[in-house]
């Protein structure tokens, strides 16, 4: 590398060990998953029972009927659902924080998730199908972040605070007109409420299914543009002055991260804290390069929110814990707890 | 302009908090307690047998006690059961209003009024000597009470104890003490001879569901109560957490795999066809037997008198749909 470059700049790749390290603690949690649950099955037979769905391989595994449907049936989707909601709720807000360039943007805090769950609302309430979900979670996201940026630049500027100033009243008009409907229409959107709280306790392999194309398309959208948000970071003229399409990336990247959230949004609800707790943790272990980050939340919020619904099934057995309580309260103290130990050792 | 702006961000704010605070609540399950509601006293002298009765009374609600100065002419109900109480002892021709819930009897006084999100100019409208509600969403009672209008808080009864007070209640406040007692001894009757006409062996474990996602209902609310009068193993009693109405693991009730499914919300869409679409429910005994009961969302969530036809109904269908074994 040539002189002059800040030490960063100099290419940051993820090594060979961080990566992993990332793979082998989604395995692990992901199997820890698989064996922790509200009902007891023993382990050697969960083991057994999972080897012997691997083409070509016969294991005596011991389950009965009932045990193999809460394995596979059951806590199987659901462990791969909350994987997947974390990965793509943690990869959209690692999106959010370099196109804005802010560390606090958040599909939260940016107002996405609540235009998400009006989109939801509204096409729940006029009694469409599950399919029909996601495009309409989307497209309310969009509206959401879209005006957020819009009011940011209206009234102040681009201050980190006028954005998120912007996102937290377009985040309480989408809730207004929300609950306003909700209000109104009591019956049809009964099963609303305990959408908004969270929710992967019903979850089986079709709602995978469903959230699989948007998690792929979003994922290898975010995955292509990490480049480009490293050089985003210097600014938009220079960026410019670097050949990169400015608005285009920016476009592309909202977009991508949008997606992602509406999607994971139409599916299990509101589950809040991943966008924000995961990439920062991974910004403050591995640095500040895009490169790194995105990948590296992919894994850890998959990680996170696995841990967190481990807690929601097995913390108050056999009854339920909302996911979202889970994730506020240990991602918070975790938060503080890695803020405070990069302060001490840097 | 900016500063409007953010004012009324800052305020649609506010009150996005506030809505989402009474939306979330009107979905929980009542987990105030009851057990306050004392028995009635009355200051006056109790004619047993006339319907001549001496006003005012006092009486106790959930609050602490509420005194009547003339029997009410004019009463507004903004609880379902509180209709249903005031109908079957006789005081229907005193009500002049119910809310928009209140379904039972036909001939009630329906209104668009809210037992939810109450308004109190609106109840006031009906010039209203006794509004009667289940749930008070804060400053509604005391808001009546500024305005000279008694009101009675009888929240949702914990236990058929509680029902029977609060008919008893109504009947003292409205003077109709015995027919109140007539009603509360016909209940007491009809429900121990339906207990005993039913035809339940020991040992057979049911769940509750209250809506899709896996809510149910304890032993310890009213209606797991009923379910308990009859024998019956609640498999929701293992994970008690106070409230009555815990959110059970999709997993746990598999692997508890229940005789009997009662469906508190097939006026949700919830169908026993749905729950053999569920991930992993196929196999249950009771999905596979069909020994799933849909309870009308009426009986399963009032605990009026006809809370005997509830018990009429779950007797029933247990004695018919009960596994041999």
């Amino acid at each position: 590398m040539k002189a002059g470059l800040a030490p960063g700049l100099a290419a940051p790749r993820i090594g060979a060990r961080r990566w992993l390290s990332a793979v082998l603690l989604v395995l692990l949690v992901m199997v820890a998953g698989l064996l922790i649950g509200s009902v007891a099955l023993p382990t050697t037979g969960v083991v057994g029972a999972m080897l012997d769905r691997l083409p070509l391989v016969t294991v005596e595994h011991g389950l009965t009927p009932t045990q193999l449907d809460v394995l596979f049936e059951i806590r199987a989707p659901r462990l791969v659902m909350g994987a997947m909601v974390g990965a793509i709720l943690a990869v959209a807000g690692a999106g959010y924080q370099g196109v804005f360039r802010n560390p606090l943007a958040d599909p939260y805090l940016l107002g996405v998730a609540a235009g998400a769950g009006l989109g939801a609302t509204l096409i729940i309430g006029l009694g469409a199908g599950t399919g029909w979900i996601p495009p309409f979670a989307f497209a309310g996201g969009l509206a959401s972040v879209v005006l957020t940026y819009a009011l940011s630049r209206t009234v102040g500027g681009r201050t980190t605070t006028s954005l998120i100033l912007a996102g937290v009243a377009v985040a309480a008009f989408a809730t207004a007109i929300q609950t306003f409907l909700l209000q109104r229409n009591n019956d049809t959107l009964r099963e609303v409420y305990s959408w908004i709280l969270g929710r992967l306790t019903t979850i089986g392999w079709s709602e995978v299914g469903l959230l699989l194309p948007y998690a792929v398309v979003a994922t290898v959208a975010l995955m292509v543009h990490r480049r480009h948000l490293d050089v985003l970071a210097l600014g938009d003229e220079e960026s410019a002055a670097l050949g990169v399409d400015v608005a285009r990336v920016r476009l592309l990247v909202v977009g991508a991260a949008t997606l992602a959230t509406a999607a994971a949004v139409a599916v299990s609800g509101l589950i809040g804290f991943v966008g924000i707790i995961v990439p920062h943790t991974v910004r403050l272990v591995t640095g500040w390069s895009y490169r790194v980050i995105i990948p590296l939340s992919l894994a850890y919020g998959a990680v996170f929110l696995m841990l967190a619904d481990l807690g929601a099934r097995t913390l108050v057995a056999p009854a339920e814990l909302p996911i979202g309580v889970v994730t506020a309260f240990v991602g918070a103290p975790f938060f503080l707890l890695v803020l405070r130990s990069m302060r001490g050792s840097s | 302009m900016r500063r409007i702006a953010l004012l009324t961000a800052l305020l649609l704010a506010i009150a996005a908090c506030n809505g989402d605070e009474t939306g979330a609540t009107t979905t929980l399950p009542e987990a105030s307690s009851s057990t306050t509601v004392g028995g009635t006293t009355t200051t006056a002298s109790v004619p047993s047998t006339t319907e001549v009765e001496s006003f005012p009374v006092t009486v106790t609600d959930a609050t602490g006690e509420v005194t009547i100065e003339a029997e009410p002419h004019s009463i507004v109900s903004l609880s379902s059961t509180a209709t249903e109480m005031l109908f079957a002892i006789g005081a229907g021709d005193q009500v002049v209003a119910v809310d928009e819930f209140s379904t039972y009897p036909e001939e009630a006084p329906r209104t668009d009024l809210s037992g939810f999100t109450p308004n109190l100019e609106a109840i006031i409208g009906y010039q209203p000597d006794l509004v009667v509600i289940s749930f008070d969403p804060g400053e509604l009672q005391s808001g009546l009470e500024t305005v000279g209008v008694p009101s009675l808080l009888l929240p949702t009864a914990l236990s058929l104890g509680d029902s029977y007070t609060q008919i008893e209640v109504l009947g003292a406040a409205t003077g109709h003490i015995g027919e109140a007692a007539e009603v509360v001894g016909q209940m007491r009757r009809d429900i121990v001879s339906a207990v005993a006409g039913a035809d339940i062996p020991d040992g057979i474990s049911f769940y509750h569901e209250v809506d899709g996602t896996l809510y149910s209902t304890t032993s310890s609310s009213f209606l797991g109560q009923i379910y308990a009068l009859l024998g019956l193993e609640n498999i929701a009693d293992a994970a008690d957490d106070g409230s009555g109405f815990p959110q059970l693991a999709s997993e746990y009730i598999v692997a508890a795999d229940p005789d009997l499914i009662f469906l508190g919300d097939v006026d949700f869409g919830v169908t026993p066809e749905s729950l053999s679409e569920r991930p992993g429910w196929e196999g249950m005994t009771a999905v596979q037997n069909q020994a799933i009961v849909g309870l009308d969302s009426y009986l399963a969530s009032n605990w009026g008198p006809r809370v005997v036809e509830l018990v009429e109904l779950i007797a029933d269908a247990v004695s018919e749909l009960t596994p041999v074994r």
